[in-house]
């Protein structure tokens, strides 16, 4: 059987993270790209795009990038998210790497994601309520 | 013919807009019953907005991931919610013929290209609130998973099916906004949460 219950939820207010957050988003879809690209902006952030975790070692290369704040997929071709992120680590870089994964991943899988490196882990889809508070404790800390 | 000498002042009530002219041959009597009836219209409009916006997630075309991209939508990004599902469509259409191919021939059927392409249906369609395409998808993952080319193909054509049906009630629902913004009224900013006990929409699988 069938319900449905309607109730006004108010627009998410307006807040956005205490600064300006510079991130790198890491997908090789683009709608993903697109959309997290929307929530970095609508919580006060500005970002650039990676299609796959090569491309975002290879922005690393040069040692002149500087995000705050990685959003690294998993599952990608050339080089994956788990390999990216040990890459960008041994490489030295400090950004905060939190990783996308799918409620389809095991609790292994994510494990094994984590202890690449991340600082922590999100299941897509992403919104502006699941990012925000994750990363205002993250600057926090 | 009647005209106003000037249009005094402007007023809003409830949302609707109201003028007032310094003459007092019943001017704003007329303009405000020509107003009225703009107002209704624009109410109409909205109205029929809504219906078919909550008839879209009755009927399990949607989720709150929809809800959540609308939210992102603000005077910035006017047109962010139409970008998004039209890179979503472009997705599918590509993925569905590499797909296809990959399908093909029967006696050379390359499942992780399958495989790859359906995961990447499933986020992307999860990310937009498809939830159709996207139930369709974790079976269409359970037939490349025991390599089922003619449950992956039936998959194929409802997911090809679903997307493309989809696509038309979602033009339908913007021009149904273009509508309302052309009579000069706004785009109902209701964020409908809905509490949907259904059984999933799983394509049969046969073997």
């Amino acid at each position: 059987m069938a319900t449905t219950s309607t109730g006004d939820i108010e627009k998410t207010k307006s807040v956005e993270v205490k600064k300006k957050l510079n991130v790198l988003i890491v997908d090789d879809d683009p709608v993903i790209r697109k959309l997290h690209e929307i929530i970095i902006k609508s919580i006060g952030g500005i970002s650039q795009t990676a299609k796959n975790g090569e491309e975002a070692v290879n922005i690393h290369r040069d040692g002149n990038a500087s995000f705050d704040l990685i959003l690294m997929d998993k599952e990608m071709p050339e080089r994956d998210g788990l390999s990216a992120t040990k890459k960008l680590r041994e490489m030295k870089v400090t950004s905060m790497i939190i990783g996308v994964t799918t409620l389809a991943d095991n609790e292994e899988e994510r494990k094994a994601f984590m202890e690449a490196g991340l600082n922590h882990c999100l299941a897509k889809p992403l919104s502006k309520a699941k990012i925000l508070p994750l990363i205002n404790n993250l600057m926090d800390a | 013919l009647m005209t106003a000498k000037s249009l005094a002042s402007k007023e809003t009530v409830n949302g609707r807009c109201w003028f007032y002219s310094d003459d007092d041959d019943g001017i704003s009597v007329y303009l405000n019953r020509e107003l009225h009836a703009m107002n209704t219209v624009v109410a109409q409009l909205q109205t029929q907005f809504q219906d078919y916006l909550v008839s879209l997630y009755q009927q399990g075309f949607l989720d709150n991931q929809f809800t959540e991209l609308r939210k992102l939508q603000d005077e910035g990004t006017p047109d962010f919610v139409a970008e998004v599902v039209s890179l979503f469509f472009d997705d599918c259409s590509k993925l569905i013929n590499s797909m296809s191919r990959s399908l093909e021939r029967p006696e050379n059927v390359d499942f992780k290209q399958v495989d790859s392409g359906v995961h990447q249906l499933k986020g992307s369609s999860s990310s937009v609130g498809a939830r159709r395409v996207k139930n369709v998808c974790i079976s269409f993952k359970e037939c490349c998973d025991v390599q089922n080319r003619e449950g992956c193909l039936r998959c194929l054509q409802q997911v090809d099916y679903e997307y493309k049906m989809l696509k038309t009630k979602l033009q339908d629902l913007f021009n149904l906004e273009k509508q309302i913004v052309q009579a000069g009224g706004a785009i109902p900013q209701h964020f409908p949460s809905y509490t949907i006990l259904r059984p999933d929409i799983r394509p049969c699988l046969d073997a």
